[in-house]
């Protein structure tokens, strides 16, 4: 990308120049408008660019993600009442009782308890959201719980990109017989779905007694170990592809070392591919996370995720009927972090496109 | 082509023992000790004797290094003998592959696949004839919504909605425990109970497979083919079904064999949370539990599906379209 993008620059200095020296020459007519203020050159990035953002999805999709970045990162800032993990102790109970008396007048009687734990308060004031079973607030956990479902996921789809693509990468360019072993690792570790496989690793962890605080990373970091092989396909695809290309021979012809061939050559060629699936994969790896969370296997207890947050309508399901408030939000951020992802992916896709026209 | 597949075979046997050395290596890593009180509490009705432990762990090799183990579970597998489950020593098989179980799924998995195709198919042709229009646009944003939903968060929902606040349909289960019903009665009642888990599925799965058609028409639209046929002057109906929708299926039926792996697997999640008895709930359970032979079993299970289908999709490619030549 970055070489298309100087050659373009260089053609189009070249063509600056040459229009000058027409001028310079006078072979131009005065109502003859320069071939270079008729024509717009574009570099490829800035075709990217404008193709991606014609999309009205793309835009609603950075938007989504954008605000939900701000709320996870900038809000506890301004909004820090409550740790995500603080218990409300201050809590109030109302009973109300009718008092019929002998003559028929009906006082009410409203006896007031305090409670150790303000749980599942509803939505007031004092606790923007309400507070959950355990007295929490649900506001202040919900930005807490999604820099940790973000950053979980950026962080696990960082790693497995990484391997997939250096796995790919050495299986593309090397070939012969470290190609055969690397995709016939591939092909074994794909026969492994990845729900499944993420429930055995975390129940091992779990019966390990890994600490807590930990889990959750470790368990990320073990299951990019099994699931690079998407993105490692997907790299060897392509530079088996680029390979046959004019310029790589012309790269091999004059000598370049491989690093040089790998890292200036090909993989500015296929980052276009990588970006999409990663911001693909961004989506569904928030889903795993909270689904593994929703099991139980996630984000350990108090630590908030928006997965955990849902985690307690499985158990009590008068929670799921009557406290909303509790659940609905975190799924609602879910829902929007997956569709923004989505939807810049899609948009992404389709303006790196080289088929495209549009 | 008979060596072609034999080749095939050969090669995913080798696969599924891959995949066996690392399941197997991933289940070891738990201490024994937490296996032997995984048994104890997993048998709570209690009277679990130290013989049954050791027979139960002896069964998978637990009770010796891991290389030993292993070919101790293989040559039991040779011989089809997957182990008991250690929630109640019945045979894994028995358990798994029975009626209630993988047959449930199947139900599920079989009636929803037919939606899927029949929703997604119309859908996807609509928004690639009308690219970049308003129709386009929202099917795009229906479908994405659908890839989008957190399974278990869409299936509460509609539970909460149509079972506990509407009363449609019945909250969970696969049948009224209350009534005793007979023929048709009881097929209606298995019918209510199965409509929720079936929905779910469906809006879920629609996205992809609509994705699919889309980009597949497109692709067919904009080749030489369908410009002559519009050329010779035929109507856009004939052109869009007769010309391009035919060369769609080719990918479509390709995808069609690999779509057994998703037939028997059950839905994990949708199952669990609509309390259905299927294969995905049961392996749901036993991985959470540390149930060995179940998740081994299970997990082979997947193995194979996904290996047979993976076959079966490049066997169906070679027979849709003649240009594929197998080797």
């Amino acid at each position: 990308m970055e070489e298309n993008k100087e050659k373009k620059e260089e053609l189009l200095s070249e063509e600056v120049s040459a229009s000058e020296n027409a001028e310079v020459l006078g072979n131009v007519e005065d109502s003859e408008i320069p071939l270079d203020q008729n024509v717009k050159l574009m570099s490829p990035m800035r075709m990217i660019l404008r193709r991606f953002f014609r999309s009205k999805l793309s835009i609603a999709g950075l938007v989504m993600l954008a605000a939900l970045f701000l709320f996870c990162w900038v809000g506890p800032l301004f909004y820090h009442v409550y740790s995500p993990t603080e218990t409300d102790k201050n809590g109030v109970s109302y009973t109300t009782y009718d008092i019929v008396m002998e003559d028929g007048t009906v006082f009410k009687q409203i006896v007031v308890q305090k409670k150790d734990m303000n749980d599942l308060a509803p939505p007031s004031s004092k606790h923007v959201l309400g507070t959950d079973e355990q007295g929490m607030d649900i506001f202040t956990r919900l930005m807490y719980g999604g820099r940790l479902s973000l950053g979980l996921s950026f962080l696990t789809v960082f790693l497995v990109s990484a391997l997939g693509i250096i796995m790919g990468g050495i299986a593309g360019f090397y070939g012969g017989v470290v190609d055969n072993i690397i995709m016939r690792l591939c092909d074994v570790l794909m026969c492994l779905p990845t729900l499944p496989l993420m429930l055995i690793i975390g129940t091992v962890l779990r019966a390990n007694d890994v600490p807590g605080k930990y889990y959750i990373y470790l368990l990320m970091i073990l299951l990019s170990l099994f699931s690079w092989t998407g993105m490692a396909r997907l790299v060897r695809g392509q530079i088996l592809y680029l390979r046959e290309q004019e310029y790589m021979v012309a790269a091999e012809a004059m000598g370049f070392s491989a690093a040089r061939k790998i890292f200036k050559h090909l993989i500015p060629n296929i980052l276009p591919q990588i970006i999409v699936s990663m911001t693909l994969s961004l989506g569904s790896m928030i889903l795993y996370e909270s689904t593994l969370s929703y099991l139980g296997l996630g984000v350990q207890p108090p630590n908030a995720s928006w997965g955990t947050m849902i985690e307690i309508i499985s158990k009590r399901s008068d929670i799921l009927q009557n406290n909303l408030n509790v659940w609905m939000p975190s799924g609602i951020c879910i829902i929007i972090a997956v569709l923004g992802f989505n939807f810049i992916g899609d948009g992404l896709r389709d303006a790196l496109d080289p088929k495209q026209r549009r | 082509m008979l060596k072609y597949i034999l080749k095939r075979l050969g090669v995913s046997l080798l696969i599924l023992l891959g995949v066996s050395v690392i399941l197997y290596v991933l289940l070891r890593c738990m201490p024994a000790s937490y296996v032997d009180q995984k048994i104890v509490a997993l048998n709570q009705s209690g009277g679990v004797s130290e013989e049954l432990i050791a027979q139960l762990k002896h069964a998978y090799g637990l009770d010796t290094s891991i290389i030993k183990g292993y070919f101790n579970w293989l040559g039991n597998v040779c011989r089809l003998d997957f182990g008991n489950s250690f929630q109640n020593n019945r045979p894994v098989l028995q358990e798994i592959f029975n009626k209630d179980r993988i047959g449930t799924s199947f139900i599920v998995a079989a009636i929803s696949t037919v939606f899927e195709f029949l929703i997604a198919i119309p859908l996807g042709i609509t928004a690639a004839t009308h690219q970049y229009s308003i129709r386009d646009y929202v099917v795009t944003v229906f479908v994405l919504v659908g890839i989008s939903l957190p399974s278990f968060f869409f299936g509460q929902i509609l539970k909460d909605l149509f079972a506990n606040k509407l009363k449609w349909f019945p909250v969970s289960g696969m049948r009224d425990p209350n009534l005793s019903l007979e023929g048709w009665d009881l097929f209606v009642d298995y019918l209510r109970h199965m409509f929720l888990p079936i929905l779910t599925v469906v809006i879920l799965s629609i996205g992809s497979r609509m994705r699919m058609t889309r980009t597949n028409m497109l692709e067919v639209l904009n080749s030489d083919y369908i410009r002559t046929a519009r050329a010779k002057g035929l109507s856009e109906r004939k052109v869009i079904y007769k010309h391009a929708f035919r060369n769609t299926l080719i990918p479509l039926v390709t995808s069609l064999a690999g779509l057994i792996p998703s037939l028997f697997s059950g839905a994990m999640i949708t199952e669990s949370v609509f309390d259905l008895t299927g294969i995905g709930s049961y392996a749901l359970k036993a991985m959470t539990c540390g149930d060995i032979p179940v998740i081994m079993t299970y997990n082979m299970f997947l193995a194979f599906l996904s290996v047979i289908g993976v076959l079966m999709s490049d066997l169906m490619y070679g027979i849709v379209d003649p240009r594929v030549k197998l080797a």
